[in-house]
């Protein structure tokens, strides 16, 4: 059952708005919402979001709701305003109790990870980790150098919720995602291409190939195609300590460069 | 009866008379399209006169210049590129060397159907009362005379006169503010247009309606959900029906001898809680016979009672007259949502078949009425085909030559839905839940309603589209071609076992409607969600396609 503020009039709306505004944080950074609001913003939007904005918040063109992306940059005060007042380009106002409004905003900065529940370290040391004992330096590329071959990290901390780096850096088969997949292409003349998945369709593959080369085959060309879902990455679950892991996880949280 | 070998015998004549006669009307002049016109559209294939080709809604085309064998050879004739973003399902219309065409969110153009110049555009201004769950999406017009009519997201008709675009009248069906939007692109039978309304994600009431094609007086009505007093009220026990959805988006076919009107629809409201509407829930997820003269309900066959998984059943019913296990049968044929292929006796509505094309969970077989044996998903548990459906509303085709039905269909593709409770507020979302879909890692992409980027990073992991064939008479899988991306492509078939398609992906495909085999594409990059067209202009035939935001036109080189 919706609660009852969601059924009111206009005028009851606009103090909801106003109301509401004044109580929403302005950060953008995920660690200062709470488990609770942003668990309570996960069902918010599933009533209210989900059906325009898609699952993944990635179904309206232009805007990518989980991973920050909107038309133009917003503050969290202003993604407030348009979820309360709607938008000219035809997204209808939505009247929201403030806890409902504040938790909306929160998932959406939590990366729609409604049931995260993980430690956010220290990213200072993380960044030394990530560079030093931990090695993921010498193989995933933050800024302008470094390896290719793993995807870049320049942004994970838009496009990962904070559970899911965790996850990634735990057990890193459990959590690449499909696109990622290492791949083996053995071509008909007997060449072995190996690299990383970029994109695929009917009839073509795109990957990164070991040496850092762009590659688009065609699939004609190709005898046998082999998709691993074993990632190149080791787990650090039993490498680095929980207060380590936290602590990268800080880190890649403040990776947000496009 | 052999329909394969009566129309194959015609073929070589026909194609000879349909060609010289495209050469005497060639040049663009609008031309009456009457009523009966439109009742023998199969023997004018140089036009293309209702959204399916056809009152039987087969989308095959007796033109065949391209042949397999020369079907390489196709090139480019023109391009017209729309301003508008987001998917373009239109179908257009060809008549007599004019095509009309929409695009969203409820604009009409009338071009050179030989060289894409536009004559000219209309744009209907879309009241902001207009919601609608899916895009601005438009699928067709429908003419008779020289009168166009076209349904519009805020709830309205249009007619148009065909050769100015200037609004002939303009009248309201249903509120926009509760939800209501016309996106099908009409039927005209006789002198009537018949449409019907979606909205079934917000909770309206659905209807299917005829208006006087000359005034837009509206004729007769029938209520997809029926109220007290009507058949079928009995199945919905408790007020659920007041807002239980039972849309309609897309266009109906013709039966002329029975004179039935036969519709496809769409979800019962809220979708994915059926706890808030005990009983089967008529006349949602059926199909319905309406008297055309009348809107009288003659027959339906439900295909989901109580369904919670959003299935709409609002496929084209695709007509044929075959010999369906040796007898000869007034056969509908349905791939439905739900992942099963239905072949049904037109004339009453008995359930012949129903085979599953893909994986189908949520069912464990037919009894002896054809009532499917329901097996939910458990709270949590995956739901074969997901939510999107074995397919959807992508138009299919049958070809008279091969006797088959071919369907865009999703494979490998599950989702978990969630049912809550919903109330009922005017114009808001009313889906009592959510899907999600079976992804391989937490947070993965899953297939969406619509492609919004050049990388698949959903990949097959999730699902892959597939044009299959399938055999009436078995209810089984001919062949197969996958596609990588799943596919929301109609489909088209012709008279030279040609069969065209798209995807997602933005290829356009000629298939061997035999065989399934890859005989050519163009790699169109946008993608694919309408229903290919052939036409014939000067004797030259043509086949059309819209991607992405290109309405893109071949034909043969060198001719």
């Amino acid at each position: 059952m919706l609660p009852l503020t969601r059924i009111m009039s206009f005028a009851l709306l606009i103090c909801a708005t106003d109301c509401a505004l004044a109580q929403v944080f302005t950060s953008d950074h995920p660690g200062q919402y709470t488990q609770e609001e942003i668990a309570a913003g996960s069902r918010v939007y599933s009533a209210q979001c989900q059906i325009c904005h898609g699952r993944n918040g990635d179904q309206v063109s232009g805007i990518d709701l989980r991973r920050g992306l909107f038309r133009q940059t917003r503050a969290d005060e202003d993604l407030a305003r348009i979820i309360s007042t709607g938008t000219a380009a035809g997204m209808p106002p939505i009247a929201l109790s403030p806890a409902d409004l504040t938790g909306i905003i929160a998932f959406m900065r939590a990366a729609f990870d409604g049931t995260a529940s993980i430690q956010v370290g220290d990213a200072a040391r993380g960044k030394v980790l990530f560079e030093g004992k931990g090695e993921c330096s010498s193989c995933h590329r933050v800024g302008t150098t470094g390896p290719i071959t793993a995807p870049p990290l320049n942004d994970i901390g838009m496009a990962r919720a904070p559970a899911a780096l965790e996850r990634s850096i735990r057990e890193p088969d459990s959590a690449m995602m499909p696109i990622n997949r290492p791949v083996r292409i053995g071509m008909h003349d007997g060449t072995i291409i190996n690299g990383r998945r970029l994109n695929e369709d009917t009839a073509t593959v795109q990957i990164i190939d070991d040496s850092e080369r762009l590659r688009s085959i065609a699939k004609r060309n190709i005898r046998t195609l082999e998709v691993s879902t074993v990632s190149t990455m080791p787990a650090y679950a039993n490498r680095l300590t929980d207060t380590e892991i936290a602590d990268l996880v800080g880190y890649l949280l403040t990776l947000r460069t496009r | 009866m052999n329909s394969h070998k009566q129309i194959t015998a015609s073929t070589g004549c026909f194609s000879l008379f349909a060609l010289v006669l495209a050469c005497v009307l060639g040049t663009p002049v609008v031309a009456q399209v009457t009523a009966e016109r439109i009742l023998n559209a199969a023997s004018e294939p140089q036009n293309w006169l209702t959204y399916s080709g056809g009152y039987a809604s087969q989308r095959y085309s007796r033109l065949d210049q391209i042949t397999r064998a020369n079907v390489k050879d196709l090139e480019l004739a023109w391009i017209l590129p729309n301003q508008v973003f987001g998917a373009w399902q239109s179908t257009p219309l060809v008549v007599d060397g004019i095509m009309y065409v929409t695009q969203r969110p409820n604009d009409v153009l009338a071009l050179d159907a030989l060289t894409g110049r536009v004559f000219w555009q209309y744009s209907h201004q879309v009241s902001t009362d207009a919601r609608v769950c899916c895009g601005a999406n438009n699928r067709g017009l429908a003419i008779l005379g020289e009168s166009l009519f076209m349904g519009t997201l805020d709830g309205r008709l249009i007619a148009l006169d065909a050769r100015s675009g200037t609004s002939l009248w303009n009248i309201a069906v249903a509120d926009p503010a509760l939800g209501y939007s016309l996106t099908l692109a009409p039927l005209v039978v006789k002198d009537m247009v018949l449409v019907g309304v979606g909205g079934g994600e917000y909770g309206i009431r659905g209807f299917i309606a005829a208006f006087d094609a000359a005034t837009g007086e509206e004729r007769w009505r029938f209520n997809t959900i029926p109220g007290p007093g009507e058949p079928g009220h009995e199945t919905w026990e408790n007020e659920g029906w007041v807002n239980g959805g039972g849309s309609v988006w897309v266009t109906p076919s013709y039966d002329s001898g029975l004179n039935l009107t036969y519709w496809g629809i769409g979800n019962p409201g809220p979708d994915w809680n059926p706890d808030q509407r005990p009983g089967d829930n008529l006349y949602t997820e059926s199909v319905v016979a309406l008297d055309a003269d009348t809107g009288a309900l003659q027959w339906h066959y439900q295909f989901t009672p109580n369904d919670g998984y959003d299935y709409d059943s609002v496929q084209v019913p695709v007509l044929a007259d075959i010999s369906w296990r040796g007898t000869p049968t007034k056969a509908m044929l349905w791939a439905n949502r739900n992942g099963n292929f239905y072949v049904l006796d037109r004339t009453n509505g008995r359930f012949l078949q129903g085979t599953p094309f893909v994986k189908v969970s949520w069912m464990s077989g037919f009894d002896a009425n054809g009532r499917p044996i329901q097996t939910p998903p458990a709270p949590g548990e995956a739901l074969w085909p997901g939510n999107q459906g074995g397919t959807n509303w992508y138009s299919p085709s049958f070809s008279p030559r091969t006797g088959l039905m071919y369907v865009s269909a999703w494979e490998g593709y599950a989702s978990t839905p969630v049912k809550e409770e919903v109330t009922y507020v005017p114009g808001r979302n009313f889906g009592g839940g959510s899907n999600s879909p079976v992804v391989p890692v937490p947070g993965a992409p899953g297939p969406r309603i619509g492609r919004t980027t050049p990388i698949n990073n959903w990949t097959d992991a999730v699902g892959n589209g597939a044009t299959i064939a399938l055999d009436p008479d078995t209810g089984e899988r001919t062949w197969t071609f996958r596609h990588y991306d799943v596919t929301d492509s109609g489909i088209l078939t012709t008279a030279s076992d040609l069969l065209f398609t798209g995807g997602r992906e933005g290829y356009f495909y000629a298939l061997d409607a035999t065989t399934g085999e890859e005989l050519w594409k163009a790699s169109l990059g946008g993608q694919i969600v309408n229903g290919p067209i052939t036409y014939a202009i000067d004797g030259v035939q043509h086949v059309s396609i819209i991607s992405g935001n290109s309405l893109v036109t071949f034909r043969l080189r060198n001719l």
